[in-house]
């Protein structure tokens, strides 16, 4: 056990300085910089995100949100927060249970316009000069795989992992299989930034669906996943049936119940704008500033509880 | 039956895997921001030494593998088998060439090994980190030369062929490192 920083001087000056250039982003642009509760008590439904629960069955948050959307229906404007966030059993080179996430909103925008601001947002804090590359999921799967993701089914799959020597139990899911191959044989593609966008419906997570895709994106830089944004979910009706849809999930993975945040969704019903949002890992971020392969080496005391 | 979660593979941590043992060598978990968590698992055989790589859903888990290591003392080969004997229970065992096959160029009688055994069954032998063996033949050097220069090969009353300094002649005594096979020093009888 040791007593010692497992991050740098050098690393926690980065950091700082990183925090720094991100609010001054921020401020130039006029959206205001919020906080919302880190203890709650609800949480989200995602399947596979688990909460870290209290003793008193409250919820250390695994992002913020919910509060930020209830902030955005209460008319707002632009917002933006930089916090702790929590994840129960995610532990790993790029994994924390506790991480510090970016996460920031635009009424008015699309996924289009956001991808755009966080480009902009990384030319500022890298100080270049060259935009992200955009690629669609499906052109990304195409390309690499030549299977089209939307439409391929879960046989073919199967024989792809095995032809890419991915050795695995089966899986019963078309979407386990396409994040597999996603993180074998793509990622590792995605030395550049680079946007990839409209991901299966599936995998719609809070994302407006449009079509036989969903809205969302996510931005790769350096093989590592940086971020994920949706053109935002504001229906409260379809809202309401993707909780179900998770809860249902939940309980046929065998993973805890969850108190579905109804504070969350009684914003949604008064009206939440249109708007975009992502959430951007800031350890990360600050792994490939400092070039360095391991998350613990941007985080000042990483190992607490792993080490105790 | 005992098994092992994905987050309880540790490296070292023994699983079955095709009805192998297999020593766990890295775990790394990997999770797409919405998406199943993943743990991409490197594993070595520990009858074949090779290394593969599976992958599991993270909370699944492998059957444990009843693997452990003892000391054990070499007594002799018998042109088929090798012999180990446990110094304090007596309890020999007799190996195949194919658990020797990187130890038996260092094996000397007498010297404390460590053998891995496998549902009681020897696997592997490891040798001792350092050995002293007796050069059985190595080209006379010149005089005056020192550690430090190319050095010459020797071959060693164990069968190793090692690189020793010029000045090391055929009959003495050296110290080897078995992890490296290097020559460490000459010792005095």
């Amino acid at each position: 056990m040791s007593w010692q920083p497992t991050a740098s001087l050098a690393a926690l000056k980065a950091r700082a300085k990183l925090i720094d250039d991100i609010r001054a982003f921020f401020k130039a642009r006029n959206i205001l910089e919020v906080e919302t509760p880190l203890l709650s008590a609800s949480t989200g439904t995602d399947p596979h995100i688990n909460a870290i629960q209290t003793k008193s069955g409250h919820y250390l948050q695994t992002s913020p949100e919910f509060a930020m959307k209830r902030l955005l229906a209460s008319g707002s404007g632009p917002i933006f927060q930089i916090c702790k966030a929590f994840r129960d059993e995610e532990i790993g080179q790029y994994h924390r249970q506790e991480f510090t996430m970016l996460e920031w909103y635009r009424p008015g925008f699309d996924h289009y316009q956001l991808m755009d601001e966080t480009d902009a947002l990384l030319q500022t804090v890298f100080d270049i000069h060259t935009a992200a590359r955009r690629v669609s999921y499906q052109a990304l799967f195409e390309h690499h795989l030549d299977i089209n993701p939307h439409q391929v089914d879960i046989k073919t799959l199967r024989e792809l992992a095995m032809q890419h020597h991915i050795f695995t139990d089966q899986l019963n899911s078309k979407d386990d299989y396409l994040d597999l191959l996603f993180y074998h044989c793509l990622q590792p593609t995605l030395q550049q930034a680079t946007f990839v966008y409209h991901y299966p419906t599936s995998q719609a997570a809070l994302a407006k669906i449009h079509g036989n895709i969903a809205e969302r994106f996510e931005l790769f830089l350096s093989g590592i996943e940086l971020a994920n944004g949706f053109h935002e979910l504001c229906d409260p009706v379809e809202q309401q049936q993707r909780f179900n849809n998770d809860v249902a999930k939940r309980q046929q993975l065998g993973k805890a119940a969850v108190t579905i945040d109804q504070r969350f969704l009684a914003a949604l019903e008064h009206s939440l704008p249109h708007c975009a949002g992502i959430a951007l890992g800031i350890d990360r971020l600050l792994m490939i500033t400092l070039n360095c392969d391991r998350i613990d080496a941007t985080i000042s005391f990483a190992n607490e509880i792993e080490d105790s | 039956m005992a098994s092992f979660a994905t987050n309880e593979m540790r490296n070292g941590t023994r699983v079955l895997v095709d009805g192998d043992p297999h020593s766990i060598i890295n775990n790394e978990m990997v999770k797409p921001g919405k998406g199943q968590a993943f743990n991409r698992i490197k594993m070595r055989n520990l009858k074949t030494g090779r290394v593969i790589e599976k992958t599991l859903k993270s909370g699944d888990s492998l059957e444990a593998a009843d693997v452990m290591e003892i000391e054990v003392q070499y007594l002799y080969n018998d042109g088929e088998h090798w012999h180990f004997m446990h110094p304090e229970t007596f309890e020999q065992y007799a190996t195949s060439a194919a658990a020797v096959v990187d130890a038996r160029q260092w094996l000397k009688e007498n010297d404390i090994c460590q053998l891995t055994l496998w549902n009681n069954e020897p696997l592997s032998v490891l040798p001792p980190n350092f050995v002293t063996l007796r050069i059985s033949e190595t080209d006379p050097g010149v005089k005056g030369d020192t550690a430090g220069t190319g050095g010459k090969p020797a071959k060693l009353e164990s069968g190793a062929t090692v690189r020793v300094p010029l000045f090391v002649q055929t009959g003495e005594l050296v110290k080897v490192d078995t992890r490296t096979g290097e020559y460490v020093s000459r010792v005095k009888e």
